[in-house]
């Protein structure tokens, strides 16, 4: 009897061991251990500041009621947001047009300099892009000084009035979608460079034999060519541009009377500077469905395209 | 008409010349395949007549209109691109059409002559496919199709065969000399394999370092090349070239390969060696299956000689010798029951009359 048993028991002790041997041998649960790091800095950094978010935009300003959806029926009132609204709009589809059309002409011209002399011209025209924005925003804002800058110095020179660059509404408007396209052109140029670049020289052979001009070789074989390139970093750049801070910050503080606020600076002016935790983090919500909307718009354009080529 | 002529064509290259000044007539309807190793010029000669290179000097004349700064779209040609250069964003009609389309030919006329061509060459079943769908023939074939849709004056290949398997590349080669036959358009073609530029020309341009080695037949090219390059070139496996002299024997002529053996020179080559009895550096061009087994018949110019065989190669039909004499390692082809074996001393026969003297100094076959 006693014998039975304890081979009995050594049976079932081995099974146990062999069964969780198992789990940690099966590829799934390699494959999740492999990816718990990430998993673990994505909640982190990302899921719990969210949703901490969704909860703070659901108190009063003093931060001690619930109040619900209170605080989005508020914002809807209020002529402001709905000016935030145009305002980062605007902003961002313009300056993603702006530099989508410089980076694609720059990279067209860098992509014709012989190998010798591109990597210098690459340096250079990269510089505006790695130059940390807040500082080189700084310069823009000396530029743009009514009294004393290089702009107004030249436009008195050549005879025309002073501009009050960042003191008018629509000139405040042009002033930081313009900053923002100088410093972000450089990244689609180096983008569309690099697809340019892929692009089979014997595709433009064929197209030249076929009886294409420069111009239908761009708009037949390039464009063709670069689409997903072009589709994701419209894509990045919408997505940074919109929730872009520090230029507008730097530059107008969202002035002359909040008509350059995008929503960051708008979310750190309300909940930051007027102490207003929850309606700050209401406004930064607005984001999300706006940026996930083109996202699964042009990442489903990609996945239908990227079966083409 | 469409013949193709070049005159003098040179391409530089910064510093370095890589077509040194060819001349070459190229009539209609004519099937011309330029060979060579890499680095001859043959690519370089078919982007300049395609356009895609500025030449140098000299000049291109296609259709008898000098064509030196028309640019490419203007020269009415078509060209096969070793990787097709198939549009990959296009369907295969579309990239069939897409000259036509530029040309604003009336859509119907597109729709009848890409139907036509998709006929000729078997894709009809192809044509909504994109490239990235097909297989590699069958890529090969759309991109002659896209060529024989524009019907014009000259079809360019630039190694249109080479990214294919061996299988493949033997059966699409047919295929282009089909075509060539239907369509009857003057075509150049570049390869660096000789078997193909043997198989498809109607005539052949051997081109090493920038010249013209030789211009002709392939059975010219084979029994009468005009220099030791091309000698060497053409044939597979290559021409023996053994170091020899020519020696005066009672009247007649003898080359010498090595202190015991000499063949004796067929008397109708007499008259043309005779003056370079003595000289050095000559060379005796004598293809493998030129060295054969005995046989109980002999030939006249046929002379027997034993040798020591280094390795042996059956092939199936017919097994490769290779043995040396005097530091020259030469090949033959015996018949597979010889009973050639390594390491033994066997009796093989040479045939004279078609062997090539070589002045190794000039390269020129005398």
């Amino acid at each position: 009897m006693a014998d039975i048993a304890a081979r009995g028991a050594v049976t079932i002790s081995a099974d146990g061991r062999s069964s969780l041997h198992k789990l940690m041998q099966r590829k799934s649960t390699i494959a999740f251990l492999m990816t718990l790091p990430l998993i673990l800095l994505i909640l982190v950094l990302v899921a719990y500041p969210a949703g901490y978010a969704v909860y703070l935009a659901m108190l009063n300003k003093g931060m001690n009621k619930f109040v619900g959806l209170g605080n989005f029926t508020f914002l809807f009132g209020r002529d402001t947001f709905w000016m935030v609204v145009y305002q980062s709009c605007l902003f961002a589809i313009t300056a993603v047009i702006f530099k989508a059309i410089i980076g694609f002409v720059v990279a067209h011209f860098v992509h014709n300099i012989p190998t010798k002399g591109q990597r210098k011209w690459r340096g250079m025209l990269l510089v505006p892009w790695v130059i940390p924005p807040a500082m080189s925003t700084l310069a823009w804002l000396w530029l743009f000084d009514p009294s004393y800058s290089a702009f107004n110095w030249i436009l008195e020179h050549v005879g025309l009035d002073r501009i009050a660059w960042l003191g008018e509404t629509g000139w405040a408007r042009f002033s930081v979608i313009l900053v923002n396209v100088w410093f972000g052109a450089p990244f689609f140029m180096i983008m569309y460079l690099a697809s340019l670049k892929s692009v089979p020289e014997q595709l433009y052979e064929a197209a030249a034999i076929d009886g294409a001009t420069w111009w239908q070789r761009i708009w037949y074989v390039s464009l063709p060519m670069m689409r997903n390139i072009i589709s994701i970093t419209v894509l990045f750049s919408l997505i940074v541009t919109f929730a872009n801070f520090d230029i507008v910050r730097v530059l107008t503080k969202g002035d002359p009377l909040n008509t350059t606020h995008v929503f960051a600076t708008w979310a750190f002016r309300v909940g930051i500077e007027s102490g207003d935790i929850p309606l700050g983090a209401t406004v930064s919500l607005f984001m999300v469905p706006i940026l996930a909307v083109a996202a699964v718009f042009i990442l489903r354009d990609i996945t239908k395209r990227g079966s083409e080529v | 008409m469409a013949q193709v002529t070049l005159r003098k064509v040179i391409k530089k290259y910064d510093e370095v010349l890589a077509v040194r000044g060819i001349d070459l007539d190229i009539t209609d309807k004519e099937f011309i395949v330029l060979v060579g190793p890499s680095g001859c010029g043959k690519s370089t000669t078919l982007r300049m007549i395609a356009g895609l290179e500025e030449i140098t000097g000299g000049d291109i004349a296609i259709g008898g209109d000098v064509v030196n700064d028309v640019p490419p779209k203007d020269r009415d040609i078509a060209m096969v691109f070793q990787n097709y250069a198939l549009y990959p964003h296009m369907n295969v009609y579309e990239n069939m059409s897409f000259g036509l389309k530029l040309k604003r030919t009336p859509k119907d006329e597109i729709d009848r002559r890409v139907k036509q061509a998709a006929q000729i060459l078997d894709i009809t079943e192809l044509l909504d496919r994109k490239p990235k769908q097909l297989s590699g023939g069958q890529r090969q074939r759309v991109a002659m199709g896209r060529a024989i849709v524009r019907d014009p004056k000259v079809f360019l290949f630039d190694e249109p065969l080479s990214n294919l398997d061996a299988k493949l590349r033997v059966q699409m080669r047919t295929e282009i000399k089909k075509v060539h036959q239907k369509v009857r358009t003057t075509t150049v073609y570049v390869t660096h394999d000789q078997v193909e530029a043997m198989t498809l020309a109607d005539r052949v341009v051997v081109m090493n370092a920038g010249l013209i080695e030789q211009v002709g037949s392939p059975n010219d090219l084979y029994h009468s090349p005009a220099t030791k390059f091309v000698a060497g070139f053409i044939g597979s496996p290559a021409m023996n070239f053994e170091p020899c002299h020519l020696e005066q024997a009672a009247g007649a002529l003898r080359v010498r390969l090595s202190d015991t053996l000499a063949f004796p020179v067929p008397a109708d080559r007499t008259a043309r060696y005779a003056s370079h009895v003595g000289k050095a550096n000559l060379v005796l061009g004598l293809r493998p299956e030129h060295i054969i087994e005995t046989r109980p018949h002999i030939e006249p110019n046929q002379h027997d000689f034993d040798t020591m065989i280094d390795v042996v190669e059956p092939m199936g039909m017919e097994t490769l010798v290779y043995f040396t004499i005097a530091g020259a390692e030469l090949c033959g082809r015996v018949n597979p029951n010889a009973g050639a074996t390594a390491g033994k001393v066997m009796k093989l026969r040479a045939d004279l009359s078609n062997m090539h003297l070589i002045d190794d100094g000039t390269g020129r076959v005398l």
